[in-house]
């Protein structure tokens, strides 16, 4: 027996660690170009909130057919990836289904589970392909799913087709050539599902069928792998960071905007006010509000990570809903595909954050973020508590403040609120006309 | 208020009017029906009068922080001074940006929507319905402000005001945490919309006829006039009305 198919194991398990790792690291350090935040409060909430609605799917169930074939890719992979831990095993000492001695009838149970999840994968992906394709659900066909992010939704799909195929495949001529008594096979009682296809092989040599069982386990093992590292570059991410990103979900009501303090600082200043923070010498002048990335905070970035650009928020959006530019996935999008320019660029030893563009006008324009109406459809929608709202107002903070760059009508508006108290233009001492009419009519 | 500090009262509760209840026409008809349902209970309350501030939620929300907190500085002073303790408020805008972003700043209230103070009263039999009166078995849908909703998960209050009254309550398709907003929000009562193929107050009032209510109650002073807006562009302002949930319970009340 040879050993150099274990040597290529090894090289290939390396090279695909060693390239995880990197990806990995790129994407921390890009998550991280967004500034510090501290959500580490109320962590037994945050657990709760993690568990419910990244494990158990909670707020997919909203729309109930998605969301029974998501779960059953989503169950599906995380059974089925018991399994490649045999794979790896075998792959590194030559065995061959290693754990089947150990667990005995059990381990036929178990490969029949897995028999049956890859046939409830291969049916879900078909299903979300002719949802995409063919029946084009309006989600997935809006202009920001142009391109690599209709493509990148296929090839998922398509991918996950093929491995299971490859599963389905290597049991059936598996349990042909131990059906046969070839030598390492090991019959296991029955496998419902990849028996089907048997005939298909059942004509074969025993050399053919070897060859094809080893195919079938190389492919879906280097499948495996490689699908790890593309979900690295693919809106894919989220059946990783939908955990993170939920478990630092905001936990204050929706209708909360966070408090600019720096400010706080100058008005308490102007009012001449103390303050326990305006003894302290000011902070570094940062902006006010959101230009690029780094006025971002980190979570916003590692929500833009997280998003699968399933688009719920966008169905949802009233300023969408209606025609206007604003999406709130493409928001998301933006801020990730941003994220991902600087990132190789400082990789590249390039400018960075400094490479004249931003995020704010190169990625995204004011004529979206004005028609936010701040209605929250889009962060309830979000199966995995993402926030598009915060880094849309955000932005409005800095085209405010730093550009003065508003609509007219709403510099009218603050027009009004500095000299009448009131965003319409009426003099503050008749607020309490509304009353003469019920003093009136008490009087009679 | 300041009558009531200077003769030495303390209110048991602020109503806090707002801008628009105290200067749009349409919306100062529901301050008077809150303020009369008030006075008819006995509850004790008082007003600040001139000496209240926009809350500093629009321009919040169109980005200029500074204004914001200069509004609400100047309000927390001025509540602070008077030792406000409760504030009730029939703008869901006010409610959001007084209970959740005044803490921040030092004011610190227990802050209520008049939907839950309604609620209260009617829990409470303060408030004795009379059986519905004018909307007696009348289909009338309830559209939920987001500010109210999402924003703060209040749900159910408004709902019960309204199942008070012995009406048929109809939901809209997007109700609670799926509703449409009116459009109003974030800023955008003050000014045009940006460009597109339909209003929002549109969509949502072509939901809301869909139901074939009566009547469309609101809790807030933006969705009424988007929504009233919005009955009148269909030309339908004949034969649907919309109100606002004190102004429901005022006509009942015969006041």
């Amino acid at each position: 027996m040879s050993i150099l198919p274990q040597l290529l194991f090894v090289l290939i398990l390396g090279a695909a660690g060693y390239i995880l790792y990197k990806r990995v690291s790129f994407l921390r350090r890009n998550i991280f170009l967004g500034k510090k935040e501290t959500r580490n409060d109320q962590s037994d909430k945050r657990w709760k909130t993690m568990l419910l609605v990244a494990f158990g799917q909670q707020k997919m169930f909203k729309r109930f057919v998605p969301a029974f074939l998501h779960l059953l890719i989503y169950v599906a992979f995380a059974v089925i990836n018991l399994e490649v831990l045999e794979f790896i095993i075998d792959g590194l000492t030559g065995s061959h289904r290693i754990f089947a001695p150990f667990l005995g009838a059990a381990y036929g149970v178990a490969m029949n589970v897995f028999e049956f999840l890859a046939i409830a994968v291969l049916v879900s992906c078909v299903a979300f392909l002719i949802r995409r394709n063919v029946m084009k659900v309006e989600r997935f066909t809006k202009p920001e799913m142009k391109g690599w992010p209709a493509m990148d939704a296929n090839l998922i799909l398509v991918i996950e087709i093929i491995l299971m195929f490859a599963i389905l495949t290597m049991n059936a001529t598996d349990q042909l050539l131990a059906e046969r008594g070839v030598e390492k096979y090991t019959l296991l009682n029955g496998l419902v599902f990849s028996s089907l296809i048997q005939p298909l092989f059942a004509n074969m040599s025993d050399a053919a069928l070897i060859a094809i069982e080893r195919f079938a386990w190389w492919f879906h093992i280097v499948g495996i792998l490689g699908f790890a590292i593309y979900v690295t570059y693919s809106k894919h991410l989220h059946i990783f960071l939908a955990f993170p990103n939920t478990w630092y979900s905001n936990l204050k009501p929706k209708g909360e905007m966070q408090n600019m303090d720096e400010v706080t600082n100058e008005v308490n200043m102007m009012l001449g006010i103390a303050s326990e923070a305006s003894a302290e010498p000011p902070a570094e002048i940062g902006r006010f509000g959101a230009k690029d990335i780094n006025d971002l905070s980190w979570v916003n970035v590692m929500n833009a990570y997280s998003c699968t650009e399933c688009g719920r928020c966008t169905s949802e959006c009233p300023a969408n809903l209606t025609g206007k530019k604003l999406s709130p996935r493409k928001i998301m999008m933006d801020v990730r595909d941003r994220a991902d320019e600087v990132g190789k660029s400082i990789d590249a030893g390039g400018p960075g954050l400094e490479d004249g563009k931003s995020l704010l006008g190169d990625y995204i324009t004011k004529e979206e973020i004005n028609a936010c109406t701040s209605c929250n459809a889009c962060v309830e929608a979000c199966p995995v508590n993402i926030d598009p709202l915060s880094i849309i107002l955000q932005m409005r903070r800095y085209v405010a403040m730093e550009e003065s760059g508003t609509p007219a009508q709403w510099n009218a508006m603050f027009q009004n609120m500095e000299t009448s108290f009131s965003p319409w233009k009426f003099a503050p001492t008749d607020r309490f006309n509304w009353a003469d009419q019920v003093k009136s009519e008490e009087v009679k | 208020m300041a009558e009531m500090a200077a003769s030495g009262e303390s209110p048991e509760i602020l109503f806090w009017v707002g801008c628009a209840g105290s200067f749009d026409d349409r919306y100062k008809a529901v301050t008077q029906a809150f303020v009369k349902i008030l006075n008819k209970v006995g509850v004790s309350f008082a007003v600040l009068g001139p000496e209240e501030a926009c809350t500093g939620d629009p321009a919040r929300r169109a980005g200029n922080e500074f204004l914001f907190q200069m509004q609400a500085v100047a309000n927390i002073q001025v509540m602070n001074g008077y030792e406000v303790k409760k504030v009730v408020t029939a703008c869901p805008h006010c409610f959001n940006t007084i209970k959740n972003e005044y803490p921040a700043l030092g004011g610190t209230y227990d802050v209520i929507h008049h939907s839950q103070f309604l609620q209260e009263l009617i829990n409470k039999g303060k408030v004795v319905l009379q059986g519905g009166g004018e909307f007696k078995g009348k289909k009338i849908t309830f559209h939920d402000s987001c500010y109210l909703g999402r924003a703060n998960d209040v749900y159910e209050a408004p709902r019960d005001v309204i199942k008070a009254l012995d009406v048929e309550l109809v939901e809209m398709k997007r109700c609670r945490t799926k509703g449409l907003c009116c459009g109003a929000g974030g800023a955008q009562m003050f000014k045009e919309p940006e460009n597109g193929k339909k209003d929002i107050n549109i969509e949502r009032t072509e939901e809301a006829l869909a139901t074939g209510a009566s009547a469309i109650a609101v809790g807030c002073p933006f969705c009424l006039t988007m929504m009233t807006d919005g009955v009148k562009n269909k030309e339908r302002e004949h034969d649907v009305k919309v109100y606002d949930l004190a102004e429901m319970i005022a006509k009942d009340m015969g006041i």
